[in-house]
């Protein structure tokens, strides 16, 4: 495709902090090339910024290579803007044109605080994660990897869930602020695999009850999650959670 | 884990939604079979013999029970969820995602539910009520009384004053059941833990098939009275 430059307005949220107030405000940027992407369009508008003596756009980014889940960003009423799986940092320019206005909000949800302007914090993925996304592996002497024998499929679908960065677009796209996608993926990738077996019931009850007590919503299966996510993670995997959860919950006693 | 626990967290009112939905469909079923009495066109003697089964013999007595019942959670939890639902995103979006993420009508389970429950509490009234607690008036099949629920239905469809306002009413009610069930019927299914995309495919054309098949049943019904294709 041919590189071009375009002139952009951008309609920002501005906000100084968790207590106060926010706002979009609008700026100007001129002159961006067709090849840049995202962010280092944003690199762009906050040294336009500095040098006029105002302060910078504050937003999330780490790896700006698809994989850390770091740029929330919600541009024009799409999480990571109109690609389709694509972070905002692997979003190039050329998916917009000359004149064109972009409007740029922070996630919203309740379980995702804005911190400052762009910035949520996701913390509460964290805990999620922290409640029962791991398999215990006790030391000793190393298991030779071939010696669990897992089929093809099975260990493709294990990875696709596993491709999940965690970034939250699944959240921000939800009519119900629910984190169902990111939690399915995160025990399904477990679960598939025979390693994940042995925790695989206190693993789904745990998550679920951590993600309820972060102030997500409930699940109501419209679909909007799949559609955003950046590495195409499957609502089928929300299947398999709430499997999972049945299966596990009706089975735990009454103190368990 | 205890009961309350389980179905106060959010994977379990999404359970309940499913398989008291997967009830009230299953009783869609024994509903527009029974309508479709009428057009035996016999005068509604098949019709009225239907409706005294379902008032007189135990066992649909006894379901009729669990029916409320199931009505009663299906909609208390439903309109808990979305009033619990909406009240996770305290600041909204200036512009919105919309239909370039999900259909319209996945995300309008709240309102089109209701609306059902303002159709059903004016269906109630008009003619299960008078059809349990009396205010029809008698017809004699085989040389015994019968409630004449036949010429109540078509008393209000054909030439009652208000018939077109009442027909209207139906017909939205009966839309907003049909785009309901479009995302319901499917979704119950996924919330029963089904990943496999062969038999998820099947349940959306099966929920479509049913969808267009009850609604336009019950659709029928008012119709074929105004428009005297009955008699
Ligand atoms: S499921 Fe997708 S959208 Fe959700 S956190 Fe993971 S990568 Fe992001
Ligand atoms: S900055 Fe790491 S995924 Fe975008």
């Amino acid at each position: 495709m041919e590189h071009y430059n375009m002139n952009l307005t951008l309609k920002v949220w501005k906000q100084k902090d968790g207590n106060s107030k926010g706002g979009f405000e609008t700026y100007k940027v001129n002159n961006i090339s067709s090849e840049m992407s995202f962010l280092e369009m944003f690199d762009v508008l906050n040294e336009q910024l500095i040098h006029e003596g105002k302060e910078p756009i504050a937003f999330d980014h780490d790896c700006r290579e698809g994989i850390c889940g770091m740029c929330s960003m919600y541009i024009n009423g799409r999480p990571h803007g109109p690609w389709q799986g694509t972070t905002t940092c692997q979003l190039h320019m050329r998916a917009f044109k000359d004149g064109d206005t972009i409007v740029v909000e922070p996630w919203r949800a309740n379980a995702f605080p804005v911190v400052k302007d762009l910035i949520v914090d996701r913390t509460s993925f964290d805990r999620i994660i922290q409640a029962g996304g791991y398999v215990s592996v006790n030391t000793g002497v190393t298991i030779d990897a071939n010696s669990h024998m897992i089929g093809k499929d099975i260990a493709d679908k294990a990875f696709a869930a596993a491709t999940c960065i965690g970034c939250g677009a699944c959240v921000a796209a939800c009519k119900n602020s629910s984190a169902l996608l990111f939690l399915s993926a995160k025990t399904s990738h477990l679960a598939l695999l025979p390693q994940g077996q042995p925790e695989r019931n206190n693993r789904a009850l745990a998550m679920v009850a951590q993600m309820d007590k972060e102030g997500f919503g409930s699940c109501t299966n419209t679909g909007a999650c799949e559609a955003v996510c950046p590495k195409e993670i499957e609502i089928t995997n929300i299947a398999r959670l709430n499997r999972d959860f049945a299966g596990a919950g009706l089975a735990a006693d009454i103190k368990e | 884990m205890n009961w309350s626990q389980f179905f106060t967290s959010s994977v379990g009112k999404k359970l309940t939604m499913a398989l008291s939905g997967i009830f009230l469909i299953l009783f869609l079923i024994v509903h527009v079979g029974l309508n479709a009495c009428i057009w035996a066109n016999d005068g509604g003697v098949m019709f009225n013999k239907a409706a005294h089964f379902m008032g007189a013999n135990w066992v649909p007595r006894v379901l009729e029970i669990g029916l409320f019942a199931f009505f009663l959670i299906h909609i208390i939890q439903g309109l808990v969820l979305e009033i619990q639902n909406r009240s996770k995103r305290k600041i909204g979006y200036a512009v919105n995602l919309g239909n370039r993420g999900s259909k319209w009508y996945s995300r309008s389970m709240g309102i089109l539910g209701s609306l059902i429950l303002i159709f059903l509490v004016i269906h109630i009234i008009d003619f299960w009520i008078p059809s349990r607690f009396g205010g029809l008036t008698e017809t004699i099949i085989d040389g015994k009384p019968y409630h004449n629920l036949y010429a109540e239905m078509k008393y209000k469809f054909s030439e009652f004053e208000y018939r077109h306002i009442v027909i209207v009413i139906y017909i939205l009610g009966v839309a907003s059941l049909f785009w309901h069930l479009v995302h319901g019927f499917q979704s119950s299914f996924r919330t029963l833990g089904l990943t496999n995309h062969k038999y998820i495919n099947m349940m959306i054309g099966l929920g479509w098939a049913f969808s267009l098949i009850v609604c336009l049943g019950f659709i029928m019904m008012p119709l074929s009275f105004l428009f005297g294709w009955i008699s």
